[in-house]
């Protein structure tokens, strides 16, 4: 039973991989932010159990950023972006989900076979939770990729952070302090991409990012 | 105060007259011109001190590197070069004031000409890697602005680019070969440099590095292309300090690694340099004897002496493989001699360009012609720096170029049969390649100088000023110094090749009758001083014999009749003309010269054309494909300009998954 602890562990850091993919599935934007929510809430929860085996109170402080900002605030705001632009039925991939999920299978793959050989002296602990970390870094990275709605994209580029954030809670250590500017950052770089998301629907009519590049005043 | 201190303090001065001269401003540029003349003047005088006592200074600065510092150094291969850059320096500022008084545009000019010179003396004095390469791209860099001073011209804004690229290349090889030197441990000052031990296949890829480094800045073919254009396209004063100073810092460069710094290289590895030096001779006079743009007669002229120096410094460097020191130390003699003699006669010839520039509006021979009336002063400097690079006796081309052929006659006692066949063949090259300079000499100086005006600006040219004037003075008669008494000039030099081949040539001094003798007195000997003396009672004699003898009878005929029909100048020989012979002869094989005929049908009376095509076949066989290359990759890569957001991501995110992919499959 001294497994249980780290094994709890790898669950939930598996989970958030799990939630990944169900966000790469999810084509309709409401859905995809309800899943992204998800995606948080799995990510405190990770986080949480970290900091009780860490014996890491600030961890906990990490995990309440993640469920207040990330599970609340961001989705909800997002959510109120998309029906304000009322583009929440829409469905838009530029890759199929199939061929998606397949890349995403890889990637893990790729990720858990590279922290396996890299990092064989670590603490198995950090060492499959960077595993975990990377895929959902590369999969956030991969819906960036194959999405073309800005929303989505904002939404991608959460879940990669969301990766990070895992990384370094596995990492033992991390100050707070940066936990938090990175934190911030991410609110800031949210706002931003908010206020962009206006900016453009309101000059082109659309978020789909393929219709800014015909205002490029170039050759395509 | 030791030399090396001297020699800091003055670079240090020259590079601070530059930003000096943005705040004195234009109204001041005499006296900054004159401020470097002095300056360049106690440099030359500190690099004689220093060759004379042979002695060796060192210093550290506390600039640069912090780990490093500025590690500097005055040896007597330094020293030579010094003395070589402030006399051509002192001469090139002396006749920039005068040259620019008419500049248009000063401040193009006056902020980089001394920085520029204070940037070569510190290339000469460098010490440690980082000093001598950050030295060598100030250098490269001042000069192109010098050259970029006409830049609304077309044609400068094309020499510019050209030289840049060059220049870029041939730091980049540069800094290869010094990385290589250094090694994994990464000892950066020449002290370290020299104490690696290396084997000869490094040594051998240094070399080449060299070759391409230095070789692009001394004009080395095929990197001898910018040459033609850069050295047009700058201002007198500057061509005259890029192709009579510039050139030979480049060969410091080379002597300083090839034979100071990376060991002793394989005999394999000479036969390149030779075979390379004598090619260049004999293209770039080829080039000069074709060209009508006075100047860049001139410049493919340097190519040629540089090719006649790096055949010497081949086979110094087979000699020294070979462990035939003596023979060593006359080859590398001989290359500086002659180095230290083009410096004297290209800067006057190129300030004399300048002067004829500056007189008639022209750079182009076929405009020229008759100035030998307007110009009396220039015609008679022009005239000793034609026939000292000619190579004629007794000015001191012939005396260089006569020690590098007692060089190459000491070839059969090297024991390698590749080289006792390739060095007198390589000699015989050299050898068309003097004669040919005679011939691109005689052209130049007979179209611009003999005959009648070819244009109305040649036909009222003024004398040139007086500190030009002054500076090819002093230059002509360094020329005639080094001829008549050469002997004085080798003693000067063994230091420097005792430093680098470890031997001397013999003493010249105590010979009788001020003797040159670079072997033996039972080999072959030369006397500049009797030479003259006998040029000059013979002329006299033939000169009394005509006008006693001669006919004094009046004879009344039209003036030169027979070759002027037409009293129109154009019917004169011309720079083309001059150049037919040789240009059907060589020239078509070698440079693809065409002539193509145009005959206006019977009935028209338009006149015929006769149109003369010459490229480089360099540039055609490397260059415009190396360009073209280039033009197709640029295209295919400006692709990535036009892509859209998530193509751009894609791309992102693509090199990332194989760079991981690259970390998880390395072994």
């Amino acid at each position: 039973m001294t497994h249980l602890p780290l094994d709890i562990a790898h669950l939930l850091a598996g989970g958030l991989v799990l939630v990944s993919f169900l966000m790469i599935y999810q084509n309709r934007l409401s859905a995809l932010l309800d899943v992204f929510a998800f995606h948080a809430v799995v990510l405190s929860a990770s986080v949480a159990w970290q900091a009780q085996l860490q014996q890491a109170p600030d961890l906990y402080i990490t995990a309440a950023i993640a469920l207040i900002f990330k599970a609340g605030v961001i989705p909800s705001a997002l959510g109120r972006i998309v029906r304000n632009l009322g583009i929440h039925r829409e469905v838009e991939t530029v890759v199929g989900t199939g061929q998606t999920m397949l890349a995403g299978m890889g990637l893990v793959a790729l990720s858990i076979l590279l922290m396996m050989r890299i990092t064989a002296g670590a603490d198995p602990l950090a060492r499959e939770d960077l595993a975990f970390a990377l895929a959902v870094v590369l999969l956030g990275l991969l819906m960036m990729v194959t999405r073309r709605n800005a929303v989505s994209q904002v939404v991608g580029f959460m879940s990669l952070e969301n990766g990070l954030i895992l990384a370094a809670a596995g990492a033992k250590g991390m100050p707070l302090v940066v936990e938090i500017s990175v934190a911030f950052s991410i609110l800031i770089a949210f706002i931003v991409i908010g206020v962009f998301l206006f900016r453009i629907r309101e000059r082109f009519d659309t978020v789909d990012i393929a219709a800014m590049d015909d205002f490029r005043g170039d050759q395509k | 105060m030791a030399p090396v201190d001297a020699a800091a303090l003055l670079a240090g001065a020259l590079l601070l007259l530059g930003p000096a001269a943005l705040v004195l401003g234009p109204r001041r540029a005499a006296a900054i011109y004159a401020a470097a003349a002095l300056l360049c003047a106690l440099v030359a005088g500190l690099g004689l001190t220093a060759l004379l006592t042979g002695a060796t200074s060192t210093t550290v600065l506390p600039i640069g590197l912090p780990w490093l510092g500025a590690h500097l150094r005055l040896d007597p291969l330094a020293a030579v070069f010094t003395l070589l850059l402030g006399l051509g320096g002192a001469a090139a500022s002396l006749s920039a004031i005068g040259y620019f008084r008419h500049e248009p545009a000063p401040m193009r000019v006056l902020p980089f000409f001394p920085a520029f010179l204070g940037a070569m003396l510190a290339v000469l004095i460098a010490d440690d890697a980082f000093s001598f390469l950050m030295s060598w791209e100030v250098m490269s860099l001042l000069s192109w602005a010098l050259v970029m001073v006409h830049h609304r011209e077309a044609e400068t804004r094309t020499a510019g680019f050209v030289y840049l690229m060059m220049a870029a290349f041939g730091t980049m090889a540069l800094l290869l070969a010094f990385g290589l030197m250094a090694g994994p441990a990464g000892g950066y000052g020449f002290d370290a440099i020299r104490a690696v031990p290396r084997s000869p296949l490094v040594t051998a890829v240094i070399l080449g590095l060299m070759l391409l480094g230095a070789g692009s800045k001394a004009g080395l073919a095929p990197l001898h292309v910018w040459l033609p254009l850069a050295h047009p396209a700058a201002p007198s004063p500057v061509s005259a300090l890029m192709s009579a100073v510039m050139t030979k810092v480049a060969l410091y460069a080379f002597l300083r690694v090839v034979f100071d710094l990376m060991g002793p290289a394989a005999w394999w590895a000479s036969p390149v340099v030779i075979l390379l030096g004598a090619a260049t001779a004999v293209l770039g006079i080829l080039l000069a004897m074709i060209e009508t743009d006075i100047k860049r007669v001139l410049a493919c002229s340097t190519i040629e002496n540089i090719g006649v120096i790096f055949a010497a410094v081949g086979l110094a460097m087979a000699f020294r493989a070979d462990g035939m020191p003596a023979a060593a130390a006359l080859a590398l003699t001989a290359a500086l001699f002659h180095a230290f003699n083009h410096m004297a006669m290209k800067s006057l010839l190129f300030l004399g360009a300048g002067a004829v520039l500056g007189a008639t509006g022209t750079r182009m021979l076929d405009r020229m012609g008759g100035l030998i009336h307007r110009m009396p002063v220039t015609a008679a400097l022009m005239l000793l720096g034609v026939t000292a690079i000619a190579a004629l006796p007794p000015l001191n081309g012939f005396a260089s170029e006569w020690l590098v052929f007692q060089a190459v006659l000491l070839s059969p006692g090297l024991p390698q049969p590749v080289l006792q066949m390739l060095v007198p063949a390589a000699g015989g090259l050299l050898a068309l390649a003097a004669a040919l300079a005679a011939a691109a000499f005689v052209r130049l100086y007979g179209v611009a100088f003999l005959g009648r005006p070819r244009s109305d600006a040649a036909a009222t040219a003024p004398e040139a000023d007086r500190p030009t004037l002054i500076a090819m003075g002093a230059l002509g008669a360094l020329c005639v110094f080094a001829g008549l008494l050469p002997g004085i000039v080798l003693d000067a030099l063994a230091p420097v090749s005792a430093q680098l081949t470890g031997a001397n040539l013999p003493q010249q001094a105590g010979q009788p009758w001020l003797t040159l003798v670079p072997i033996a007195a039972t080999r072959s000997t030369y006397n500049g001083l009797l030479v003259a003396i006998f040029i000059a009672i013979s002329g006299g004699l033939v000169a009394v014999a005509v006008h006693r003898f001669a006919s004094r009878a009046l004879r009344r005929a039209p003036a030169w009749d027979c070759g002027f029909p037409l009293n129109d100048p154009t019917t004169q020989y011309g720079a083309g003309s001059f150049a037919q012979p040789l240009r059907r002869v060589l020239g078509a094989p070698l440079l693809g010269a065409r002539e193509t005929v145009l005959m206006p049908p019977p009935g028209d009376l338009s006149p015929a054309r006769l149109t003369v095509s010459v490229g480089d076949p360099v540039w055609q066989a490397l260059y415009a494909p190396l360009a073209q290359g280039v033009t197709r990759l640029s295209i295919w890569a400006n692709r990535f300009q036009f892509l859209t957001i998530r193509r751009y991501l894609s791309l992102v995110f693509a090199s990332l998954v194989l760079l991981l992919l690259g970390l998880t499959l390395w072994a």
